[in-house]
């Protein structure tokens, strides 16, 4: 099979509307959580969120303006936005904007979401109730389909490759990233633009999560707070928005180009739990499968891993269950290893989590940092022994990681990447 | 007249995103200002909103041009 690199990276979070801005921001210990300002949630049981800031592109805001055509901007919802985005920063980082027709005949898009317009959905909805079928926008469908990023982005950059958008809940991101990198392995394209985006916050989102019991709900005077993976006081995630996309490239053609290369992706590992919709397994074993098949296929065991971005959303039940999942592979080797949940600074991105944290972990090879976990002021009984990169980034040797996430309905994707 | 003219290039500039001076009175909605079939739905939805008509189908297939969306409300319209 041939190799797969990543050549380009692009972000927008509740931290930035960049790579850069975003990783400095990660590194710096903020947090990108808030009182909801999207909409009135004076009734919700869950108040807060990390919510994308829109603005000039300056701080830690994002400019729609810069790659989204105004037509567009109206007519989709923000997941659509944010992924268009992220796109356009990742293919710009790539060097890779003026491709010839033959090239991008075999360059496509595997940008994924978990939810999709919810926004508009909910708010057309309305619509058609109160005004009738008749003042549904045209831009209705085409505006909310999650695997429009793939389309907008295909026709913006005129990526004629695969186009192809996975939907797996809070995993969709990494498998989107795994699928894609097998398309290039196995020839099916040789730059895939691939990642994941979502934006589910509106009342309706809020108020379905909320009532599934997945939210915290007791930081809502305290939002910096309330993202607290592996503290005994955690409570449930906070909902995030955003996108990450990365720019994949067979090795040998990135490398003849002279293309700058963040990493390679090594190890794609898939499992289902087949127990529960939203608890995971009891004893971790979906994770744990998932994990052990990345590294089978990376050809690497877990002593060689230095840094884990773990899914850990902040849940009670969650956290745990990962954790102990990592330390039965782990064995031993569970003392060299920092893991750490960057949810705690951004949120859960829901679909766009695994990628954008796929991205971190690109990140933490190129500077050999580990970015922290937030609010970890009580650690739960069983992270003794577990660095979990408490409260602030930490200098170290980082030769390759492993980036986890796991969705609702039992799915888990896991990544293995090193540097080249 | 020029009310109706006004509010109606006002719908253009906005769905569109086309600079003002560009919605003349002969310009066509998509050989001019880069509408497509779905967007002229969609100005023809926000043309019954603004000005309380309502234009069939058939009648919508004949909106080509900004002047062909005033003509129409202007006869019809409250």
């Amino acid at each position: 099979m041939r190799r797969v690199v990543v050549t380009g990276l692009g972000l927008v979070t509740p931290l930035g509307g960049s790579v850069e801005t975003t990783w400095a921001n990660i590194l710096a210990s903020r947090s990108g959580a808030g009182p909801i300002t999207r909409f009135d949630a004076s009734n919700q049981a869950c108040r807060i969120a990390c919510e994308v800031k829109a603005g000039d592109g300056s701080g830690m805001t994002f400019d729609a303006n810069q790659r989204v055509d105004y037509k567009v901007q109206r007519q989709v919802d923000p997941f659509i936005v944010y992924g268009i985005d992220a796109a356009g920063q990742a293919i710009e980082d790539a060097g890779l904007t003026d491709m010839t027709e033959e090239e991008r005949f075999r360059a496509g898009c595997s940008i994924g979401s978990g939810i999709g317009g919810l926004p508009g959905i909910a708010s057309e909805s309305i619509i058609c109730h109160e005004k009738g079928p008749r003042r549904v926008s045209p831009h209705f469908v085409h505006g909310r389909l999650i695997n429009l990023i793939s389309g907008q982005v295909s026709i913006k950059y005129g990526l004629m490759g695969p186009n192809h958008a996975v939907v797996t809940a809070c995993s969709t991101g990494a498998h989107a990233i795994g699928d894609a990198a097998r398309m290039i392995a196995l020839g099916d394209a040789d730059v895939m633009l691939a990642g994941g985006s979502e934006s589910a916050l509106c009342p309706l989102g809020i108020a379905g999560f909320a009532q599934a019991r997945a939210l915290s709900t007791a930081f809502n005077d305290d939002p910096t707070r309330a993202s607290r993976p592996y503290d005994k006081d955690r409570d449930g995630f906070v909902m995030g928005e955003g996108a990450g996309v990365v720019c994949l490239e067979e090795y040998e053609k990135a490398k003849a180009r002279g293309a700058k290369i963040y990493g390679e992706v090594i190890g794609y590992g898939l499992s289902g739990d087949a127990y529960h919709v939203t608890a995971p397994h009891p004893e971790g074993s979906g994770a744990f499968r998932s994990m052990e098949m990345a590294l089978k296929r990376a050809g690497l065991s877990p002593a060689d891993i230095d840094y884990i971005n773990a899914h850990g959303t902040s849940t009670p039940m969650g956290d745990e269950l990962e954790l102990g999942a990592v330390k039965r592979l782990f064995g031993a080797a569970i003392d060299n290893v920092s893991m750490s949940s960057t949810k705690s600074a951004i949120g859960h991105l829901l679909g766009g989590a695994g990628a954008v944290e796929a991205i971190f972990c690109l990140l933490a090879l190129r500077d050999q940092v580990a970015p922290p976990t937030l609010n970890l002021d009580n650690p739960s009984d069983s992270c003794i022994g577990v660095d979990l990169v408490p409260h602030v980034a930490k200098q170290r040797r980082i030769r390759a990681v492993l980036n986890n996430s796991f969705g609702f309905g039992g799915t888990n994707a896991t990544l293995v990447m090193r540097g080249v | 007249m020029s009310d109706v003219a006004e509010r109606v290039k006002k719908i253009v500039v906005e769905h569109l995103g086309v600079e003002a001076d560009k919605v003349t009175d002969t310009a066509s909605f998509i050989d001019d200002l880069g509408a497509d079939s779905l967007d002229t739905v969609e100005l023809v939805m926000a043309f019954e909103e603004e000005f309380g008509v309502e234009i069939p189908d058939d009648a919508a297939e004949k909106i080509l041009t900004v002047k062909d969306a005033i003509d129409f409300i202007a006869a019809n319209g409250n």
